[in-house]
């Protein structure tokens, strides 16, 4: 695959809370193509998050360079990185983020107000399976149908990627894996390249590469040669 | 509308309580900057513009009795515009259906017309005929007291001559805004008023045919008032001038320059502590919204919200509690506005009331307003639009606790863990438990300052009235007269006893400092009218010296034994050297007392009274009044008792509205405060205070926790807010001490528990209601609710 969307070279991370200096991430080189599923695997505190922050323009690196296609992201100041997330990154999160003051359509028309693209909200919606539960609040809604919630306003602006940290980690098997269906929908019908950060080794099966982290750093990437549907995936 | 706006709407409705309880806050300064700043451009408008088209002199002068040619020298004065001669006189009034005395000045009206200055507005019916001597143009609000109207009849006893007057139009006059009778406290139209008569007649019933005894001269731009002042004494000295004056001495402008001033003095000293404690109160709420929203700001730049609408949304959201507070301010400020031109068309007697609450004051007060919560917020706000994204969604490291000397402390005390809990929280965050003493202490202080005048007020009723001053009446001589009138007083019914007083305006010089003033003269053994100290002791007033009050002294720049320099104004224009015999300490006036028979002898006349104390037999007073109608030479008649009661009277209705308001401010003060700051540590403690209630406290006691804490600040501020509130109450008395009267500060304790009182239920009632919602939470959900 040649068609590179992200490339870090040496990436670090340091955190220093008091004396201490903590390495998040300690040299990490690795590319990401277009359209392609991949899945962050390893414990807590490996460095996938932190990774994820960067290359989603909320955070930056403490040394080494990360490109977006031919842009550097590396020095952006934090007015472009703005720029940056609101044209081209969609995040779902492991928690949802929803503004519990806001319906699910507003929480979705959150971002379609401020993107230069985006499909109306009911659109986005649908496309995860909530057309009828448009007008509720956050507080009305499952675990499952809030994360949908979440990637409807992840997708509505049509992102050239989706950064997921920990999607179906607040979620039960059935409703994990209908989120994953989601996502897999997406990933195959747009092309989005999608980065699931995940804790759980199940879900790497449905992966087209599953990068393994350990200590800061990428311990091993593997491609898997047949995926599984998230049906199939039991946890 | 935007999704965002719209999240700030609902977020605005879910925080209405809180919001409300600031807006509040913020309203009670519109509202006085509104009142207090409206009140002062109205009052100082209408006055200036008053003065302007009905011509108000700048200087004023009596005499005895000086020719009329002295007009053309006078109008010769460098500096002067105009000048308008005059004569004034006094008389007792009969009016019929009136059983009291009603005492008038008449003043003369130029026989071309109306006069040139102090030109009256003729608000019904017509000038008198010049050439007549029985018409006669009254005050419109004396008409209105004593229900006369045009066509209607009363005596007038001009200088011993009883003559029936007919009324023919009334009028009002920039002179007589401020319209107070001889020896009264405070207006009464019922008693006293302004007849307006045609010269000729006037001059004929006080012999001053040819001459006048009143002039009033109009200065022209950049004119120096001093030296006019100096050139009218030194013409009209020798005709017994009383000494010419400006209109800082004029009694009317006086009054409504005080007020005026006051207003202004209001208008910036409450409102920036409303809007300090509304921008502590925003700053305190918005920095909680903040910390609660973490992961929604995170969650908003992590799609791409640039810091500048973020910051921006959360200023709006400070915003709108200032509509809030602006709206209900505005509303609040109107009515206070209005029902102070109320109250003032009943003191002050102006033709029209410019009242201009124009566009401006509005908006300056909106202004106001908005940049105070504005700077409450704008640290929130920056925090928020700062917060790194992916920071922002972790949940926030909890705060760092340290052991301290304080811990030991609480240790060694063997506190319970709850009681640690609130000390700890006091002094993790020691500014916002600052801040909130503070607000609470100013609440306190808000009652305990206003509450200082009742006590102080009646202390000085107590030592004018009851200690000095112990006559049931005065009556006032129209002028000087032998000691034998005292006897014809005596003869007169009701009246019990009788003693003379003299009154003699005088300027008091030390080298450069010079006061005019009046001084008191009496004999030694007086019991009714007496020279008294603030102690309650009597002075002795020797023979051979004068006796002055401590602020007179003060201003002459003298002490017991040095000599003064006394000018006699209104006879031979005689100056004396006095010595100073006494300094005594006095609540009210600059007064300078003398021994009778020792200024008698100075100014070489026979033994001589300007007024007569009497006290009465309450059953026969209505016929003292009926006959003090027919009786000569008497200006007017003070009945003290009145004066005593109705002062009295008005002072305690005022200072219960004024009390009854500044209660109810420092309750919203204070529920603005506690409200808040028990919201806010609900907010932050749900958590621990639900694993408290899982791990098997009872509610009582998880409550005690959250009470405690604003109660424990809510009492310590207590003394602060005594201290806080002496010191603005010294603050306002010292601002208020004039030539007139000092204030005393009479500590009452009544005063201090009377506030503490309310502050204490006020913050344990704001608690209480948010203690309801602790008793409302759902353990399991608080805990299931990531932070």
């Amino acid at each position: 695959m040649s068609d590179t969307v992200f490339r870090t070279e040496d990436v670090t991370k340091v955190y220093q809370t008091g004396d201490v200096k903590v390495f998040a991430l300690a040299g990490v080189d690795l590319e990401l193509y277009a359209g392609e599923m991949a899945v962050l695997l390893g414990p807590s505190g490996s460095g996938k998050s932190t990774l994820l922050n960067i290359l989603g323009g909320l955070d930056h690196a403490t040394s080494g360079r990360v490109w977006f296609r031919e842009t550097d992201l590396t020095d952006m100041s934090d007015r472009d990185l703005t720029r940056y997330r609101r044209d081209y990154v969609g995040f779902v999160f492991q928690f949802y983020n929803l503004v519990p003051s806001l319906s699910a359509r507003e929480n979705v028309q959150l971002v379609t107000d401020v993107s230069p693209n985006p499909m109306p909200a009911e659109d986005a919606l649908a496309q995860v399976g909530l057309a009828d539960r448009m007008d509720h609040f956050p507080s009305e809604m499952s675990g499952g149908e809030q994360q949908r919630v979440a990637i409807a306003r992840a997708i509505a602006k049509r992102p050239e990627i989706l950064l997921c940290d920990e999607p179906t980690g607040a979620l039960d098997s059935t409703t994990g894996v209908q989120v994953l269906e989601v996502l897999q929908d997406i990933n195959e019908r747009f092309g989005t390249t999608t980065v699931i950060i995940t804790h759980n080794a199940e879900i790497q099966r449905m992966a087209h590469r599953v990068i393994q982290f350990q200590d800061g750093k990428i311990s091993s990437v593997a491609i898997n040669d047949t995926r599984l549907a998230p049906a199939e995936i039991v946890w | 509308m935007q999704a965002l706006d719209r999240k700030l709407l609902r977020d605005f409705a879910r925080l209405w309580r809180q919001a409300l309880a600031i807006a509040m806050v913020l309203a009670c300064g519109v509202a006085i900057l509104l009142m207090a700043l409206g009140t002062y451009k109205s009052l100082s408008d209408t006055r200036e513009t008053y003065y302007e088209r009905n011509r108000f002199a700048d200087v004023f002068s009596a005499v005895k009795r000086a020719p009329n040619y002295l007009a053309a020298e006078l109008a010769a004065i460098d500096g002067v515009w105009a000048v308008e001669t005059r004569t004034s006189g006094s008389a007792i009034l009969d009016v019929p259906g009136s059983n009291v005395s009603i005492s008038g000045q008449i003043l003369s009206l130029p026989v071309e017309g109306l006069p040139r200055l102090n030109v009256p507005i003729v608000t019904t019916g017509r000038t008198p005929d010049p050439a007549s001597t029985d018409e006669v143009m009254v005050n419109a609000n004396f008409a209105i007291a004593n229900d006369l109207v045009i066509g209607d009849h009363f005596f007038a006893n001009l200088n011993g001559q009883k003559r029936q007057l007919t009324i023919t139009g009334t009028a009002q006059s920039p002179e007589f805004i401020y319209t107070i009778g001889p020896g009264a406290l405070m207006p009464d139209n019922a008693t006293f008023g302004i007849l307006w008569m045609p010269k000729p007649a006037v001059d004929a019933a006080f012999d001053m045919t040819g001459a006048f005894n009143d002039v009033t001269l109009k200065l022209s731009s950049g004119a120096l008032e001093a030296n006019v002042i100096d050139a009218v004494d030194q013409l009209l000295d020798p005709y017994g001038s009383l000494g010419a004056y400006g209109r800082d001495l004029q009694v009317s402008d006086a009054f409504i320059d005080s007020e005026i001033k006051q207003q202004r003095n209001m208008a910036s000293v409450l409102p920036p502590i409303f809007f300090g404690i509304s921008a502590f109160l925003v700053s305190m709420v918005m920095g909680r919204i903040i910390a609660l929203e973490r992961s929604q700001i995170g969650l908003l730049k992590a799609v791409g919200y640039s810091n500048l609408e973020i910051c921006l949304h959360y200023l709006m959201l400070a915003a709108l509690i200032a509509v809030v507070g602006i709206g209900i301010g505005w509303g609040a400020g109107t009515w206070l506005a209005r029902s102070m031109s109320t109250q003032y068309a009943q003191y002050f007697d102006f033709p029209f009331l410019i009242f201009s609450t124009s566009a401006w004051v509005y908006a300056v007060s909106a202004m106001a307003a908005l940049l105070a919560t504005m700077a409450g917020a704008i640290q929130a706000a920056i925090k928020a639009a700062r917060l790194a994204p992916a920071i922002a969604m972790l949940p926030p490291a909890p705060p760092q606790f340290k052991r301290a000397l304080i811990d030991r402390a609480m240790a060694a005390m063997r506190l319970s863990q709850p009681t640690i809990m609130i000390l700890r929280a006091l002094i993790r965050w020691p500014l916002r438990s600052g801040l909130t003493l503070l607000g609470i202490a100013l609440a306190v202080s808000t009652i305990v300052s206003p509450s200082f005048f009742q006590p102080s007020l009646n202390k000085i009723i107590d030592s004018a009235f009851y200690e000095s001053n112990r006559q049931d009446a005065m009556l006032v001589l129209s002028h000087d007269m032998t000691q034998i009138v005292l006897e014809t007083a005596a003869d007169l019914p009701a009246v019990l006893q009788t003693e003379g007083q003299q009154f003699h305006a005088v300027i008091l010089r030390n080298g450069n400092h010079e006061k005019r003033t009046q001084i008191q003269a009496s004999h030694p053994a007086t019991d009714l009218s007496r020279v008294m100290d603030n102690d309650g002791h009597q002075v002795a007033v020797p023979p051979g010296g004068v006796v002055l009050t401590d602020r007179l002294a003060a201003h002459l720049n003298v002490g017991i034994g040095d000599t003064v320099d006394a000018r006699f104004l209104g006879g031979r224009q005689e100056t004396h050297p006095l010595i100073v015999t006494n300094t005594i300490a006095q609540y009210f006036g600059i007064g300078a007392y003398m021994d009778l028979d020792y200024v008698n002898g100075l100014l070489r006349q026979s033994p001589r009274i300007s007024t007569i104390n009497v006290s009465l037999d309450d059953t026969q007073v209505l016929d003292l009044h009926d006959r003090l109608k027919d009786v000569p030479n008497l200006a007017g008649i003070v009945m003290m008792s009145d004066t005593r009661q109705s002062f009295a009277e008005t002072i305690a209705e005022n200072i219960g509205i004024i009390n009854t308001i500044y209660i109810i401010i420092a309750v919203l003060i204070t529920v603005g405060v506690t409200y808040n700051g028990a919201r806010i540590q609900l907010s932050e403690r749900s958590r621990e205070l639900a694993s408290l209630r899982i791990l098997g406290f009872t509610r009582g006691e998880v409550s005690y926790i959250l009470i405690g804490e604003t109660m424990l600040l809510a009492v310590l501020a207590q003394p602060l807010g005594w201290w806080i509130g002496t010191l603005i109450a010294a603050g306002m008395f010292n601002s208020f001490s004039s030539d007139l009267y000092n204030l005393p500060l009479v500590f009452e304790p009544a005063v201090y528990a009377k506030a503490s009182f309310v502050v204490l239920l006020a913050s344990f009632a704001s608690v209480m209601i948010v203690r309801r919602s602790l008793d409302k939470q759902n353990l399991v959900s608080v805990m299931k609710v990531r932070e």
